[in-house]
C-alpha cells in the first residue's frame, strides 16, 4: 500500500514535468502557425487551420538560409576535423607505450581546464594576425582546439579497452599501422565516436558567443548568432519570431528524437561513469 | 617489438600527435597564457602598450569598475547558490522518481532531458514571449485565474529579473543533473537496498542512510559543474538583458561584465583590454580555485561501495 502511494507520487511529480516541459514548446510550435495578429488578440488559441506562409517568410525573406546554411558548415566542418585529429591521436595515446606518453596525454587534457570564453582577447588578435579573424575557417579551428582534449580523452579510452591481439593479428597479417588503425579499430571504437560527435557537435551548433565576437559579415553569421538580427528585425510579428525559433530548434530535436539515447550519453559524457 | 616495426610506430606517432598537438597549442595553450600577460600591460583599443604592473588590478577594484565587480560578484553567487540548492534538489527529486518506477520511464528519460539540447538563444527567447508584459501566456494565465496584481513584466523589473533568469536556467538545465544522478542510482548495488528493507528501513531512512551517501560522487560532480556554470555565466543574461545586464545592472554578471571591458558597449563606450584581462584572471583563478578547493572537501565525504 505504502509502496503504491509513492509510485503514484513519483509519477505525479514526473507527469507534472512533462507538463513543464512540453507546455512551452507545444506553446511554440503552435503559435508558429498562427497568423501574428491572430496571436496577439487571442495567445492561447490553437491553430486549426496552419499558416505556413510564416515558415515561408522565414526562409526566404531574411537571411535564414545563409545562417542555416553557415552553422552547418561550421559545426559539420569542425566536427570533421574534432573526429580525424582524435582519432589519431587517441590511438596513439591509447595503444603505443613510449616515452612521453603520459606527459603529452596530461597536456592535452589541462586544456579542459581553459575556458574558451576567457582566453577570447589574446584568441581574437591571434586569429585578427593571422587573417582568420571573421573567418569561418578560423572559427572551426578554435571550435576544434577546444572540443579536442575531451574528444581525445574519450577516444584514447575507447581504444586502450581493445585487445592487444587484434594489433599483433593484424600486423602478422601484413597490416601497416595506418591500415591497422582504419580497418580493424576504427570500425571497433564507432560507439565512442559517437559519443565524441554529440559531445562536441550540439555546444557548437547551439553556441552565439565565438561567432558574436569572431564574425561580423552578414553573410557569415551562424543560425544562432542570426536569431538575435532576426528578432530585432522582426519585433512583434510573433508568428514569423516563433516560426524562426522553431527552425533554429527543429535539426537537434529531430535528431535528438531519433537518436535520444546517444545524445543523453554524449552530452553527460564527463560527468558520468562508464 | 622489432626495429622496423619501432620505426613505423615512430612516424605513426609524428603524424598522428603533431596535427592534433599543433591546433591545441595555437588555439588554446597560447592564448590561455597570452591572456594571463595582457592584464599587465597598458593597452589602446586592440594596441598593447607599455607593461604597467598591477594598475589594471588596482583599476578593477576602484571607481567606476569596483561598484560593477561587486554587484556582479554578487549576482553570480547568488546564482550559484539559488540553482545550487533549487536545480540540483529537483533534478535529484527526478532522478529518483524515475529510479522508482518503471511505467513510462524511457519517455520521461526524453523529456527530461530534451531541454538541455536546446540552444540558450532558443530558451532565451522562448521565455521572452512566454513573459511578455502584454501579450505572455504567463501573465495572461496569472490574471485569468484572478490574481492581476501578480502579473509583472517579469524581466523588465529590476527586482524580478535575476530571479526569472533563474528560473529559466532551470528549465533549461534541470535535466542534466537529474540524469547525472539516475546515472548515479542506477549504479548503487540493490543488495544493500532490499537489505536495509527487510531489516524494516522506512523509504526515508533508506534515502538518507544510503542512497544519498553513495551518490555522493555524482553530487560532487554537479556541484563543480554548477560552481563553473554559475560564475561563468553568460549566455541567457547576454540573450535577455544585453551586455550591460538589463534592466539597469539587475542581472549583471561579471562574465558580461569581461565582455564589456573587452570588446566595449553601446552604454560603456570604448573597451578597455587592460582592466578586461585582469578580470579574465580574477575569474580565472576564483573558478579554478573553487572547483580545485570544492571538488577535494566534497571528495573526502564520498565513500566507497
Amino acid at each position: 500500500m505504502k509502496l503504491l502511494r509513492s509510485k503514484i507520487f513519483f509519477q505525479g511529480v514526473l507527469i507534472i514535468n512533462s507538463i513543464m516541459v512540453l507546455l512551452p514548446v507545444f506553446f511554440l510550435l503552435n503559435s508558429s502557425l498562427r497568423e501574428s495578429n491572430d496571436f496577439a488578440s487571442t495567445p492561447f488559441a490553437l491553430a486549426r487551420d496552419p499558416y505556413w506562409e510564416n515558415y515561408s517568410k522565414v526562409w526566404s525573406e531574411g537571411s535564414f538560409g545563409s545562417y542555416f546554411f553557415n552553422s552547418l558548415i561550421i559545426t559539420g566542418g569542425s566536427l570533421i576535423l574534432i573526429l580525424i585529429l582524435a582519432l589519431g591521436a587517441g590511438f596513439v595515446l591509447g595503444r603505443y607505450q613510449f616515452k612521453g606518453n603520459n606527459l603529452i596525454f596530461g597536456f592535452i587534457l589541462t586544456g579542459m581546464l581553459v575556458p574558451a570564453k576567457l582566453a577570447i582577447l589574446p584568441l581574437f588578435i591571434q586569429l585578427k594576425w593571422m587573417g582568420l579573424l571573421d573567418s569561418r575557417l578560423g572559427l572551426i579551428l578554435v571550435y576544434t582546439s577546444a572540443a579536442l582534449p575531451a574528444a581525445v580523452f574519450i577516444m584514447s579510452g575507447f581504444f586502450r579497452s581493445l585487445p592487444n591481439d587484434l594489433d599483433n593479428a593484424a600486423r602478422i597479417d601484413g597490416a601497416s599501422e595506418i591500415v591497422l588503425l582504419r580497418r580493424v579499430l576504427v570500425p571497433l571504437v564507432r560507439p565512442g565516436m559517437a559519443i565524441v560527435a554529440i559531445y562536441s557537435a550540439i555546444p557548437i551548433w547551439n553556441d552565439f558567443f565565438l561567432p558574436l565576437v569572431f564574425l561580423q559579415t552578414p553573410e557569415k553569421k551562424t543560425l544562432m548568432q542570426g536569431l538575435t538580427v532576426f528578432f530585432g528585425q522582426y519585433a512583434s510579428q510573433w508568428g514569423v519570431l516563433f516560426a524562426g525559433l522553431c527552425l533554429a530548434a527543429l535539426p537537434l530535436v529531430v535528431l535528438y528524437l531519433v537518436l535520444s539515447e546517444q545524445f543523453i550519453k554524449g552530452l553527460t559524457a564527463g560527468a558520468v561513469k562508464g | 617489438m622489432s626495429s622496423a616495426l619501432r620505426r613505423e610506430q615512430n612516424r605513426t606517432t609524428g603524424a598522428l600527435l603533431i596535427p592534433a598537438l599543433l591546433v591545441i597549442i595555437i588555439f588554446t595553450t597560447i592564448p590561455a597564457l597570452t591572456t594571463l600577460s595582457y592584464a599587465f600591460f597598458a593597452w589602446d583599443g586592440f594596441q598593447r602598450g607599455s607593461f604597467n604592473g598591477l594598475e589594471n588590478f588596482q583599476k578593477l577594484f576602484a571607481y567606476p569598475y569596483s561598484d560593477q565587480l561587486f554587484a556582479a560578484l554578487k549576482h553570480n553567487t547568488i546564482a550559484f547558490v539559488v540553482i545550487m540548492t533549487f536545480q540540483t534538489s529537483l533534478g535529484l527529486l527526478f532522478a529518483y522518481a524515475m529510479f522508482r518506477i518503471k511505467r513510462g520511464l524511457r519517455l520521461y528519460r526524453v523529456v527530461v532531458f530534451l531541454p538541455v539540447i536546446f540552444s540558450l538563444v532558443v530558451v532565451g527567447y522562448l521565455w521572452q514571449a512566454l513573459l511578455d508584459p502584454f501579450y505572455g501566456p504567463v501573465n495572461q494565465i496569472i490574471t485569468g485565474i484572478g490574481l492581476p496584481e501578480f502579473a509583472k513584466p517579469w524581466l523588465g523589473d529590476t527586482a524580478t529579473a535575476l530571479p526569472t533568469l533563474m528560473f529559466i536556467n532551470l528549465w533549461r538545465w534541470v535535466g542534466f543533473p537529474a540524469i547525472v544522478f539516475l546515472a548515479g542510482l542506477n549504479a548503487i548495488n540493490t543488495e544493500y537496498i532490499e537489505a536495509a528493507r527487510i531489516d524494516g528501513a522506512s523509504e526515508g531512512q533508506i534515502f538518507r542512510r544510503i542512497i544519498f551517501p553513495l551518490l555522493a560522487p555524482s553530487l560532487t560532480i554537479i556541484t563543480v559543474l554548477t560552481f563553473i556554470g554559475a560564475y561563468e555565466w553568460f549566455d541567457l543574461p547576454f540573450v535577455l538583458g544585453g551586455s550591460n545586464g538589463s534592466p539597469a545592472g539587475a542581472t549583471d554578471t561579471l562574465a558580461l561584465m569581461f565582455y564589456r571591458l573587452s570588446f566595449g558597449s553601446i552604454d560603456s563606450g570604448a573597451n578597455n583590454v587592460g582592466v578586461g584581462s585582469a578580470l579574465g584572471v580574477l575569474i580565472f583563478t576564483l573558478v579554478g580555485l573553487g572547483a580545485a578547493f570544492g571538488s577535494k572537501m566534497l571528495r573526502k565525504r564520498e565513500v566507497e561501495q
